[in-house]
């Protein structure tokens, strides 16, 4: 059966020459950066060439860039650390409703604290509006923290002129930008950021690498001690090979950024005019927003996601629904529930996130046989309801 | 995403009953407002036993694999005997439901119950 994989968003595939990378720090060059002797050099040598792809890819200094394990355990520390670390100036945090969950539940824990958030909503295209931002900061605040594209839908948000109004209060400004490192620009001054939070896994570097930019003199409490490893900003052995890995992967992105953003955006827009085309009552979230390129929201009305997810999934096409029901929670997403996506469009929303992989014919493949299993779910479905 | 027994998969890929009954005897919509599961069951009845049932359901695979395996559960059984059917029976002839899919059999159960339960029987004219 033909495998064809649209959920870059979740995760990619290891490219051959990231893994070849990975491999030669797992099997040969394995030291630990901390030990002295040539193994140890050599480790240490690859870790300070990554740190430099990925300060290449942000347009920032080397020295500004941690490694960790990921993008929810850099977006924990910058959260919880530069609460931490400014508690004594205030105890306010302003976000938005659409963020990850591994910024709005690190919030929800930080309101357990003695701290208090504002979880600024959006407009209906998914966009949050610099002036609310503005609005919700006070006196008391310490930290806004705003992605940079959001996952389910693909919105990008105006951090350049978010960054403007909060960073004249003297405030810090926090994005998870795991979406689009790697995807478009990414460059911190111009998105005019204090922190930033990346991740390997959506750019073709293994699981459990990514890491944060940290202005240089920005206050931060680390999260994790031990043995001073990245100066002491995240102590622990460095993961050297996925590290390695990663920094090739900044490399291959930063070679082919503008060509994939293109032609991925080429392949999206033949996806999304083609599903308006031949299925009735689509629903295409933040049309009108700047999007990234290789993501697309699409709902179908009277219909559940998850059971055109399945459908898909039985002819080899791999999606994700916008849906966190899949995830145990029966709540349709918060995201598309704080843009206010009409009832019912609400539950029958499919995310496709495409990737350097992803082909004309792949795009053909799911026009050809989505229209038959929407309109198989719509004839099981009841009338509207009497 | 929830993995599905290979019961689930198969009722949901080749789901029985689906339809809708002209005229029924009895039926019901029910859903829960939570997940937006919506069911429609129709049933037909001759005396006091279930001859026919179709249903058309809105929900995930979970919902529309209960829903089939509820009418073939149906068909053949006296009202007292259906009105006896729970949310654990339906869950256990799909082979068992995970904790987050439970609430697709309740909305079996609560479709059989809002349809019979509303049951009169027919007056023959004449």
């Amino acid at each position: 059966m033909r495998q064809v994989y649209l959920d870059h968003n979740a995760t990619t595939p290891v490219l051959p020459e990231v893994l070849e990378v990975m491999l030669r720090y797992c099997r040969d060059d394995f030291g630990n950066p901390s030990s002295v002797h040539r193994y140890g050099r050599r480790a240490r040598v690859a870790v300070d060439e990554a740190r430099d792809a990925v300060a290449a890819l942000l347009g920032a200094p080397a020295a500004s860039i941690v490694f960790c394990s990921g993008g929810t355990e850099a977006n924990n520390t910058i959260l919880q650390g530069v609460a931490a670390a400014l508690k004594d100036k205030g105890r306010h945090l302003v976000t938005s409703q659409i963020e990850h969950p591994a910024v709005l539940d690190t919030c929800a824990y930080l309101e357990t604290q003695g701290y208090r958030v504002t979880y600024v909503p959006v407009n209906a295209d998914g966009i949050v509006e610099p002036e609310a931002v503005a609005e919700a900061l006070t006196e008391e605040t310490i930290l806004v923290s705003i992605m940079h594209a959001n996952n389910e839908v693909g919105t990008i948000q105006p951090l350049a002129e978010i960054a403007r109004l909060v960073r004249e209060r003297g405030i810090l400004l926090h994005t998870d930008a795991v979406q689009t490192f790697g995807k478009i620009p990414t460059r911190v001054d111009e998105l005019g950021v204090d922190f930033l939070t990346f991740s390997g896994h959506k750019l073709y570097a293994p699981k459990g690498v990514g890491g944060w930019y940290a202005r240089p003199g920005t206050p931060l409490r680390p999260l994790i001690y031990g043995g001073h490893q990245e100066r002491g900003r995240r102590s622990g052995t460095e993961n050297v090979a996925a590290i390695a890995a990663l920094g090739k992967a900044c490399e291959l992105a930063a070679r082919d950024m503008a060509r994939e953003a293109a032609r991925q955006l080429q392949l999206r827009q033949a996806l999304e005019h083609g599903l308006r085309e031949r299925i009735p009552a689509v629903r295409i979230q933040g049309e009108a927003a700047p999007r990234l390129p290789n993501t697309t929201n699409v709902a179908f009305a009277g219909v559940e996601g998850e059971t055109l997810l399945m459908s898909l999934d039985l002819q080899g096409v791999a999606v994700s629904t916008g849906s966190a029901c899949s995830s145990g929670s029966l709540e349709p997403s918060h995201v598309l529930k704080a843009m206010g996506v009409p009832a019912e469009f609400l539950h029958g929303a499919l995310r496709f996130s495409l990737g350097r992989s992803t082909t004309r014919e792949e795009i053909e493949y799911v026009l050809a046989i989505l229209p038959g299993i929407v309109e198989r779910a719509r004839a099981l479905s009841p009338a509207a309801t009497p | 995403m929830t993995r599905y027994s290979d019961l689930v998969q198969e009722h949901f890929e080749r789901p029985r009953n689906v339809g809708e009954i002209p005229n029924p005897d009895a039926e019901a919509v029910v859903s829960n407002p939570a997940c937006g599961d919506t069911m429609h069951l129709y049933l037909r009845i001759e005396g006091d036993r279930i001859v026919e049932a179709k249903f058309k359901t809105m929900g995930c695979p979970a919902a529309i694999a209960a829903s089939s395996v509820t009418t073939e559960m149906l068909i053949g059984r006296r009202i007292e005997e259906a009105l006896a059917i729970t949310r654990a029976e339906v869950s256990a002839a799909l082979g068992g439901l995970s904790p987050q899919k439970v609430h697709c059999s309740v909305l079996s159960e609560d479709a059989i119950k809002a349809a019979l339960r509303r049951y009169r029987p027919r007056q023959t004219e004449g």
